[in-house]
């Protein structure tokens, strides 16, 4: 964590009330801490984005085209008459406030800009000054204002203090989406080169590699091959993950990150538990892919024509191997593209079966026209069939509760399904408060590619409404375990926990599932994956 | 306030008109019938607007469960997959304010291991809300009977209902020939000053509200003042009121004598609500039957949907992928499409 970052006491100390000087007239002051490195040149010049340079935001000139306001109006007009949510959003506003605090960096940091209304009306101003009558006539009256660098500078700073996560839009009135608003402001940055490398390198990387982190093919099969000599040291099960094998049954997609760092490596071990059970059990053919080697897609929080152009990987690999369907693993805005963009940019998958799960039978028709079938729903329909010889008790060191991760929940709606692998595959799990989980769930206050490292002031005042709520079911049930089904969260919440509520640890679903598993081979029975003794397994033996 | 300023101006404009420099005809026939026109034309023309924008991807909001496996219980109106669905929750938002109803508001807490957040379900704006918007159209659709003759019945029976609950007040106040109190007039009214007051009292909605947030509330707080004091306070003479209005809508447009200046303020008032209507934020009368993330079905999955504008785009195609990495893969046993280039 960076030095300079405040201490937990100090952070919290939050000043909700709005300063006296209205928001047009507070000019942006960029704060270290607050804000993401600026995109390195040869990642947006990779892309063939544009206005490729080195920049700072801290300078006052960001070395922008000459004609960029031109540049931003064209682009302004051509999102509106593309896109009609942004247009009405642009309209129908009544500023009633009720958005104003369900915002997670409102509620960390008191800023008033991060209220989602104030965030849509940096745009909106500038929409009404430009595209609207009584803005032209009438001007601030009428709530507009004209575009200068410092609106432009204004933009880049809140636009990337929103993470996307859609909790003002289950509130508002109108169903106006700060995310989509967010989303077509990036996209006018992105016009003239102003992005964050923490979202433009890993763009770069997996329109090349294939991942966010860079990964190279066989460093890919390495890092996996690192994973499998754990699990047999941890558990004595020889799994034997397939890689871009023609003729699989099913292409498995997860993230990333789950292969690069802890916890989500543990989840990643527990995909390969499982599907090696499955292979040994069931004769399930699964294959890992290094070219589609990403589920998350940094593109989405740089343009919907990138959003595209990495998402593609995911149908075209599946064509190329020749497989059934696509099993996607666990993320959050991974999903949030497959659930309601990927069909329509990139299907139809015609080339593919409709989803059936061969060990069931279950026919996945939520999933007939994408053919892609999330792990959740996978893994919830095998224990209901009782395909999975599970023991809980394994899992009884953990006290677990269970953060909704922002887009599954409110862009496709999975809460029943993870809660009830956990209810099988732990003894003790604990809701945290109403207003904190599923579709009124807080971000982790790291997403929509805010998870650097020079932001963490933001992501810690972010993600305060999260960590506030495990610290009540930490202190109420004593939980020792935040469960997630999303990448960014597995590494974003570590920190965001060590931070706020200590002694609270991270994991995904899929490391509790395989901990919880007994595979006929496992002939270590007295650890966990992360290989830690399991308190009261020492001189248990439940193998059978 | 700027705001409250011009609708006072608007105020004596009607009435120094009217009462100073006689224009009746004017206050009386032109703005109205051009008011009218403009706020027909006007809300036809945004929503054509916003109707030619194509809706290239489905994004509704999910605020409940997901429909996936057949044993786990899908929330068929938050999270609508089927058409039936979004009819129920497009009905409930814009009937019931279902989204506002969900208000909750956050404060900090001390307690002994700390600051903790709270949410306390915040009920008065979803409340005033509901109550502002249905008093509203209440008091309109009692104002047809100032169109119709004779009186159509559903009228007669709001009103009826309307003035169920009878304030007895000193039986001078009370026009002859009309019954009652009317309930709707007093609770727009309150509902629009609690609007107000709201704004002006809560630092946050003080901070993020516009002169044109002000505006309409003060005009609407005028023609609900200026009709209550019509009503039960000045004496106008309602069957003059009513010819006017007869005439306006048979197209043959009179001006009766001895209708007075404050009816000429209530209907100047009336005419610049509908001409402000169709470029203002009241729009979203129109906007919440348009929004993307409520009137869509939930079944992206399930079922395919067009981008109309949809382009091919620039991949990183596998072929590419294995020209840049083959060695390296043959090198770790992956398999390739082309041992050699």
């Amino acid at each position: 964590m960076s030095e300079e970052l405040p201490k937990a006491e100090e952070l919290i100390q939050i000043d909700h009330n709005p300063p006296k000087t209205g928001w047009m007239d507070t000019p942006v002051n960029i704060r270290k801490g607050m804000y993401c490195y600026a995109s390195n040149p040869k990642s947006v010049e990779y892309l063939g984005l544009p206005n490729a340079r080195e920049w700072n935001p801290l300078d006052d000139d960001w070395k922008l085209p000459e004609n960029w306001k031109q540049i931003i109006y064209e682009g302004f007009r051509e999102r509106l008459d593309r896109f009609r949510s942004v247009k009405v959003f642009m309209d129908i506003c009544v500023r009633c406030g009720a958005c104003a605090d369900k915002c997670h960096y409102f509620i960390g940091t008191g800023d008033p800009k991060n209220m989602p209304v104030v965030r849509a009306e940096l745009l909106r101003s500038v929409y009404r000054n430009d595209f609207t009558k009584a803005g032209k006539v009438l001007g601030k009256l009428a709530g507009g204002r004209p575009m200068t660098l410092d609106v432009l500078k204004e933009w880049w700073y809140y636009l990337f203090q929103c993470s996307e996560c859609r909790r003002c839009s289950v509130f508002c009135p109108y169903g106006i989406d700060t995310a989509e608003i967010t989303i077509m402001g990036r996209e006018l940055l992105n016009l003239i080169g102003l992005n964050i490398d923490w979202i433009a390198t890993p763009v770069a990387n997996c329109f090349r590699t294939g991942n966010h982190l860079g990964i190279q093919p066989h460093a890919f099969k390495d890092m996996l091959d690192f994973f499998v000599e754990d699990i047999e040291e941890f558990t004595g099960i020889p799994v034997e993950p397939q890689f871009n094998k023609k003729g699989a049954d099913i292409l498995f997609i997860t993230p990333s990150g789950d292969v690069f760092a802890d916890p989500g490596t543990y989840t990643c071990m527990g995909y390969m538990i499982l599907f090696d059970y499955l292979q040994k059990e069931y004769g399930l053919d699964i294959t890992w892919s290094t070219y589609a080697s990403e589920g998350g897609n940094f593109g989405f929080f740089t343009s919907h024509e990138t959003m595209k152009r990495l998402n593609a990987k995911m149908y075209s690999e599946a064509k190329r191997l020749g497989v059934k369907w696509i099993l996607g693993g666990e993320c959050g805005h991974m999903w949030r593209v497959i659930n309601q963009y990927m069909d329509t940019m990139n299907g139809p998958a015609d080339f593919l079966e409709e989803p059936v799960s061969p060990i069931t039978g279950t026919k996945f028709e939520n999933a007939r026209s994408t053919k892609m079938v999330h792990i959740a729903e996978f893994t919830a329909d095998l224990i209901k069939n009782n395909k999975l010889k599970l023991d809980p008790a394994r899992n009884d060191h953990l006290r677990v509760t269970f953060h909704d991760s922002c887009n599954p929940s409110r862009g496709m709606g999975m809460f029943d399904e993870p809660r009830y692998v956990i209810e099988n595959v732990c003894n003790n799990f604990y809701e945290m408060p109403l207003n904190t989980i599923r579709e009124q769930t807080f971000c982790c206050g790291s997403g929509s590619g805010l998870n650097a490292g020079e932001d963490m002031e933001l992501r810690m005042a972010g993600g305060l409404p999260r960590a506030n709520a495990v610290k009540h079911v930490h202190e109420k049930h004593g939980v020792n375990m935040l469960a997630t089904i999303c990448a960014v969260d597995r590494a974003a919440l570590p920190d965001l926990m060590n931070y706020w509520v200590p002694g609270v640890d991270v994991t995904g679903l899929h490391e509790m599932v395989a901990n919880a598993l007994m595979h006929p081979e496992r002939t270590e029975t007295t650890m966990d994956l992360r290989g830690e003794d399991l308190p009261g397994m020492e001189e248990e033996d439940t193998d059978e | 306030m700027f705001s409250l300023m011009v609708v006072l101006v608007l105020c004596l404009l009607a009435y120094v008109g009217v009462e100073v420099l006689g224009l009746q005809s004017l206050f009386g026939i032109v703005i109205p019938y051009a008011a009218v026109v403009i706020f027909v034309a006007g809300f036809i023309y945004r929503v054509m607007g916003w109707a030619r924008s194509p809706v290239p991807f489905r994004i509704p909001t999910t605020c409940g469960q997901q429909k996936s496996l057949p044993w786990i219980k899908a929330n068929g109106i938050d999270n609508p997959f089927s058409k039936v669905g979004v009819t129920i929750r497009m009905i409930l938002e814009i009937l019931c304010f279902r989204s506002l109803f969900r208000n909750t508001q956050m404060s900090f807490k001390d307690t002994e291991t700390g600051k903790k957040i709270s949410y306390r379900f915040e009920i008065w704006l979803w409340v005033f809300a509901l109550a502002f918007h249905y008093s509203f159209l209440v008091v309109l659709v009692r104002h047809f009977r100032f169109f119709f003759e004779p009186v159509p019945a559903v009228i007669r029976m709001i009103e009826y209902l309307d003035s169920f609950f009878r304030i007895e007040f000193v039986s001078p106040v009370i026009q002859v020939g009309l019954p009652g109190f009317f309930i709707s007039g007093l609770v727009l009214l309150g509902a629009v000053s609690f609007l107000f007051i709201r704004r002006v009292l809560s630092p946050k909605i003080k901070y993020i509200s516009l002169a044109s947030d002000y505006f309409p509330l003060f005009l609407i707080m005028g023609i609900a003042f200026t009709g209550i004091l019509m009503r039960y306070f000045t004496k106008i003479d309602v069957v003059g009121a009513k010819v006017l209005a007869m005439g306006l809508v048979t197209l043959k447009p009179v001006i009766p004598e001895g209708i007075g200046g404050i009816f000429y303020i209530h209907l100047f008032l009336v005419s610049i609500l509908l001409i402000y209507f169709p470029f203002s934020k009241l729009m979203h009368m129109g906007g919440v039957f348009l929004s993307p993330t409520r009137n869509l079905t939930t079944d992206t999955r399930m079922k395919r949907y067009v981008n109309p504008w949809n382009y091919p785009v620039k991949t990183h195609t596998y072929e590419e992928y294995e020209d840049e990495f083959r060695e390296k893969m043959i090198e770790a046993g992956l398999p390739v499409e082309k041992e050699q280039v």
